[in-house]
């Protein structure tokens, strides 16, 4: 039934309509590799649907189905249920989703799924604002950054997903960035073989959201995660594991000093921007140590 | 869009789907959009692999005994210019598509 009349390396198309540089293909093209053909992915509205269908095109070998914005996990669970009412336990179900579809408007369908247990794999891969209906903020924008929606900045700091999802106790969550592609890929193996729900909330550059030179992905990625402006663990089993630590912070200049969605910023401002992300950094970093030390 | 889908899937007389859905696997033509190329010098090359691994088309290719070592896919290759920035040897170069460099 499924007409191929391209030929790919792997289970995507090599010409998906995603902006040069973008991120998310990127991650797209790890996650499927690792997961095989042995999938089904719920993928709502966003850039995340180039990879799902366009008209009668498609730029994965895989099937798949595109709800609402607001229901991708509660259409993952559906999925899922139907799989286990015929006994297949070994398909992965998974659910792709943007920040906005996540965080936002997917929230309380999410909420479910970890709350009921249902095993699906959920991935946020999070360009920090809605960026296919022409970039308006969402709630993970970070603090200070310009969208169309916040155009002096947004004026408060972004939601943790990560912290809700612990919330849930959740059997596996994890945070990843697209500089250490291993890690993301072992992330990715962990979370399919979880028996239960698993999320994995991934930074992800958006050169035309951000507004930077498309070549720059990667390094800010890497860069995100040395100024401490995105900080990667795992919650696996009640148990924290914090990835990287970092004993010096890099100026967050170096960070958002390429990105003109943060260009309209005084030096004052970044001054406080700076204090912000190390009093968050270091906020969070006692938390999770906490909790390592407790559970 | 719906009817035009519908249209489609009557031709597939075996199944019954009622909404729009695709079925063919297909490609866009992504090269078009490059405005600069990358291009390599491949003495400087160490064979690492990191322009694959990190290209988000995945058109790179590493043929480690060919003396071009480095082979990009230019139908689909948009130009981004990642693989430069992220090689450690930093040989390879972003070139202007419609130089004669
Ligand atoms: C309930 C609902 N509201 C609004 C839209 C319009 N819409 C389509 S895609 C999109 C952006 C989604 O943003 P995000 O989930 O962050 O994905 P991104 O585009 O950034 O990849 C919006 C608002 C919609 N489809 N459904
Ligand atoms: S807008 Fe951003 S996330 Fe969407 S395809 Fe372009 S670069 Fe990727
Ligand atoms: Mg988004």
């Amino acid at each position: 039934m499924y007409d191929i009349q391209h030929e790919s390396k792997g289970l995507v198309s090599h010409g998906v309509n995603a902006c040069a540089g973008c991120g998310l293909e990127l991650i797209a093209r790890n996650t499927m590799e690792v997961l095989g053909e042995n999938t089904i992915v719920v993928i709502p509205p966003g850039c995340g649907s180039l990879f799902s269908g366009y008209g009668a095109g498609a730029a994965m070998k895989l099937p798949g189905f595109q709800g609402n914005l607001e229901n991708t996990a509660a259409c993952a669970a559906g999925i899922r249920a139907a799989l286990n009412a015929k006994g297949d336990k070994e398909t992965t179900v998974l659910a792709f989703a943007g920040d906005g579809g996540t965080v936002d408007i997917g929230l309380q369908s999410l909420s479910g799924v970890m709350e009921r247990r249902d095993k699906v794999l959920y991935i946020c891969y999070d360009n920090e604002a809605y960026m296919n209906t022409g970039i308006q903020g969402s709630s993970s924008t970070p603090y200070q950054a310009s969208t169309t929606t916040t155009p002096t900045g947004k004026p408060t700091e972004r939601k943790s997903l990560m912290e809700i999802a612990i919330a849930h106790d959740i059997p596996y969550a994890a945070t990843a960035s697209i500089h250490n592609l291993r890690d993301f890929r072992r992330k990715v193996q962990k979370a399919k073989d979880t028996n239960g729900p698993s999320l994995i909330h991934i930074q992800t550059p958006c050169p035309t959201g951000w507004r930077y030179d498309p070549a720059r992905s990667v390094e800010l990625a890497r860069l995100a995660v040395q100024t401490g402006a995105w900080i990667l663990y795992e919650y696996e089993n009640g148990k924290i594991k914090v990835n990287m630590k970092l004993k010096n912070l890099k100026s967050i200049e170096e960070y958002i000093k390429p990105q003109r969605r943060f260009r309209h910023l005084s030096q004052e401002d970044i001054e406080e921007l700076q204090e912000t992300v190390k009093k968050n950094y270091q906020r969070i970093m006692d938390r999770l140590e906490y909790m390592e030390g407790t559970v | 869009m719906q009817k035009q889908q519908e249209k489609h899937m009557s031709k597939l007389k075996k199944y019954s789907v009622l909404g729009p859905v695709a079925t063919t696997f297909t490609a866009s033509d992504t090269g078009s959009w490059r405005l600069e190329r990358p291009k390599v010098v491949f003495e400087d090359c160490i064979k690492c692999g990191i322009c694959a691994q990190v290209c988000p088309v995945d058109i790179v290719e590493i043929r480690k005994d060919e003396k071009e070592c480095v082979v990009f896919n230019f139908d689909y290759c948009k130009g981004c210019g990642i693989c430069a920035n992220e090689c450690p040897k930093k040989c390879i170069m972003m070139v202007p598509e419609r130089s004669e460099v």
